[in-house]
């Protein structure tokens, strides 16, 4: 039983980074309804720029801090620059754009940083807590506590700030939202910055455990897709919660499932995404899409 | 317009764009036969693959240029058409023609039963599925160790030239590609202009109104799947016969981007576009690999964005585009 809770704890650590992933991922579909393929690679080329600044001495968390802050304006600048031409065109445009994006900043991560792998420090103590057999080690906690203290502050951003206001009305009704005199472009640009925000997050939470190198978000992205499938891709809570569910699914199938072992977990992603596509396209919680003729 | 006003005489004067379009094929043709025996055998085998390479992306411009389904899985059914010629060559020693016609039933199965699922898939969804699939593979091809040889893969041996043709290795590979090449393409061609291919253009332009007119969406949404898969696993089985060897590592997910990006550039919906994206395909990253190793896929990047913005129908839309303006140039004279 305690191995059981164990692996549970664990997949809740794993699910809180692909629900921060998954919650960039939605951010960008809410905003412009683009699936952001270059969201990972976004994610991996910001780990690197804090890699730099923590190698350059400057503490950890000051780093996360300007690197937040630069994964903010990078993210604009790529939809004021890239993104915005091609807006509102059919979607197969859309995907191959967002495709060339992720080809372009991995090769660029690459071309700076080279494609050897580099040990990224965990910003948390190694210990673990000991509660009754299972072990909490810190950097789990610490994990699911910086996703906690994001999500919190995108909901109070949403909630109760005149801006969250402005982005949720131009989310649900472009057309409407200017009309009463919301800068829309200018939101959709805030709505690429912020997440490019939480990708960074997810980034810089992953790098320790799976080593930075510039193809270290591609599995990632895969789960974070699932996740979003699964929490509807029109949905923030759901990613979030579709993110832990597929933590803990992916850790249990991982650690129960003889066939499957570790080699084969991504196949659990790819099961999530075609059964919930399946039986419940809109996912958990998002809306059923109506289609008028 | 201002060529109503030209005489007729002088119009005749002026090649039709359809006899120049003639010509251009003409030409390709005999540069095609011409070229293995002029070249170093090297540049024999890079013409090869760029052959093998068209013929997947005839497959996928069938898909996503005429039905417009999006696919990241390609390179999912090149790397099942590699491995059926492969494990077939391994196993049973099967003559290396044999290989082709199995590794196309075996994708055109797998084509079509994921063609199944799709139907109720669209755009993102079906892009996300399909790379999901294609990401799955390879450690699904790696666990299989007995029969595929695990990550090792599987070394195998290279169709012999027959000694009546009097060719070497190298110029018989170009031109069993070139075979498999043209065979594909008439059929895709001729395909399209019968009323499946009205149907699938119907189906791409409106589903909706498609389905009005009477066209079975279901239908041809799953043989287009299909169809395209088993280009795809024909493509994967003479790059087979040309490298002589498989292993996971050389399918995964970045050549099925790899593919769609060729698509894209070469011209999706366009009858050269798949050889224009082949050529790209093979020669960019070659070129670029001089210049760093991350080059290739800065280029790539570059080259797609750009290509979406001014050219959406790729190289092969900017060439008809170059040629109209031409013939307009001419005419005005």
């Amino acid at each position: 039983m305690a191995d059981f809770i164990q692996q549970l704890v664990e997949g809740l650590g794993a699910g809180a980074i692909y629900a921060s992933l998954a919650l960039a991922l939605v951010l960008i579909y809410r905003f412009t309804g683009i699936v952001n393929f270059a969201q990972g690679e976004m994610a991996m080329f910001a780990t690197f720029i804090a890699w730099q600044l923590v190698q350059a001495g400057v503490p950890f968390w000051l780093a996360l801090g300007a690197t937040l802050a630069i994964a903010f304006g990078g993210g604009m600048l790529i939809e004021r620059v890239v993104i915005r031409p091609v807006e509102g065109a059919p979607e197969l445009a859309l995907v191959i754009v967002t495709l060339g994006l992720f080809i372009l900043v991995n090769a660029a991560a690459g071309w700076i940083w080279s494609f050897l792998i580099k040990d990224f420090p965990s910003p948390f103590p190694g210990g673990a807590l000991d509660a009754g057999g299972v072990h909490l080690s810190y950097s789990t906690l610490g994990v699911l506590g910086v996703v906690a203290v994001v999500m919190g502050l995108l909901y109070i951003l949403f909630r109760y700030t005149k801006i969250g206001l402005a982005m949720r009305a131009v989310a649900s009704n472009p057309a409407s939202a200017r009309l009463l005199g919301i800068r829309v472009s200018g939101v959709l640009a805030l709505g690429w910055g912020l997440a490019a925000l939480v990708g960074a997050v997810s980034g810089v939470l992953v790098a320790p455990v799976l080593f930075l190198e510039p193809t270290m978000m591609g599995g990632v992205l895969i789960y974070a897709f699932a996740a979003a499938t699964l929490g509807g891709f029109d949905s923030p809570v759901g990613a979030v919660v579709g993110g832990l569910v597929v933590g803990i699914a992916e850790t249990l199938a991982g650690a129960y499932v003889g066939v499957i072992g570790s080699d084969l977990k991504i196949g659990v992603p790819l099961a999530v995404i075609i059964g919930v596509l399946l039986f419940r396209p809109q996912g958990l919680f998002g809306r059923a899409a109506v289609e008028r003729a | 317009m201002s060529d109503v006003d030209i005489p007729r005489t002088a119009r005749l004067a002026v090649p039709s764009a359809t006899a120049l379009r003639r010509l251009a094929v003409a030409l390709v043709a005999v540069a095609a036969c011409v070229a293995p025996f002029q070249l170093e055998p090297f540049r024999v085998f890079q013409l090869t693959m760029v052959l093998v390479y068209a013929v997947a992306l005839l497959g996928l411009n069938l898909l996503v240029g005429h039905a417009g389904q999006i696919s990241l899985g390609h390179g999912g059914f090149f790397a099942i058409g590699a491995y059926t010629a492969a494990v077939m060559l391994d196993r049973w020693d099967t003559p290396h023609v044999l290989t082709l016609p199995a590794a196309m039933a075996v994708t055109f199965a797998l084509g079509f039963g994921l063609g199944v699922p799709a139907l109720r898939l669209r755009g993102l969804y079906l892009a996300l599925v399909t790379m999901t699939i294609a990401i799955f593979l390879v450690p699904l091809l790696k666990r299989f160790e007995s029969v595929t040889g695990g990550s090792m893969g599987l070394t195998l041996s290279r169709p012999e030239p027959p000694s009546w043709t009097g060719l070497a290795e190298d110029q018989w590979l170009y031109f069993l590609a070139l075979a498999v090449a043209t065979a594909a393409g008439l059929a895709v061609w001729s395909l399209l202009r019968s009323r499946v291919g009205r149907a699938l253009h119907a189906v791409r332009d409106n589903e909706i109104a498609a389905e009005v007119m009477g066209v079975r969406l279901a239908r041809y949404k799953t043989l287009a799947f299909a169809w395209s898969a088993m280009l795809a696993g024909a493509a994967g089985a003479v790059n087979t016969w040309v490298i002589a060897f498989v292993s996971p590592d050389s399918f995964t997910v970045n050549l099925s981007i790899l593919l769609l990006a060729g698509i894209v550039v070469g011209g999706l919906g366009s009858t050269f576009g798949p050889l224009l994206g082949g050529a790209f395909v093979l020669f960019v990253p070659t070129l670029a690999q001089d210049v760093n190793q991350a080059a290739p896929g800065v280029v790539f990047g570059v080259v797609i964005i750009l290509i979406m913005y001014v050219a959406p129908r790729g190289l092969a839309g900017l060439a008809g585009r170059g040629g109209r303006f031409l013939d307009q140039a001419l005419r005005k004279k």
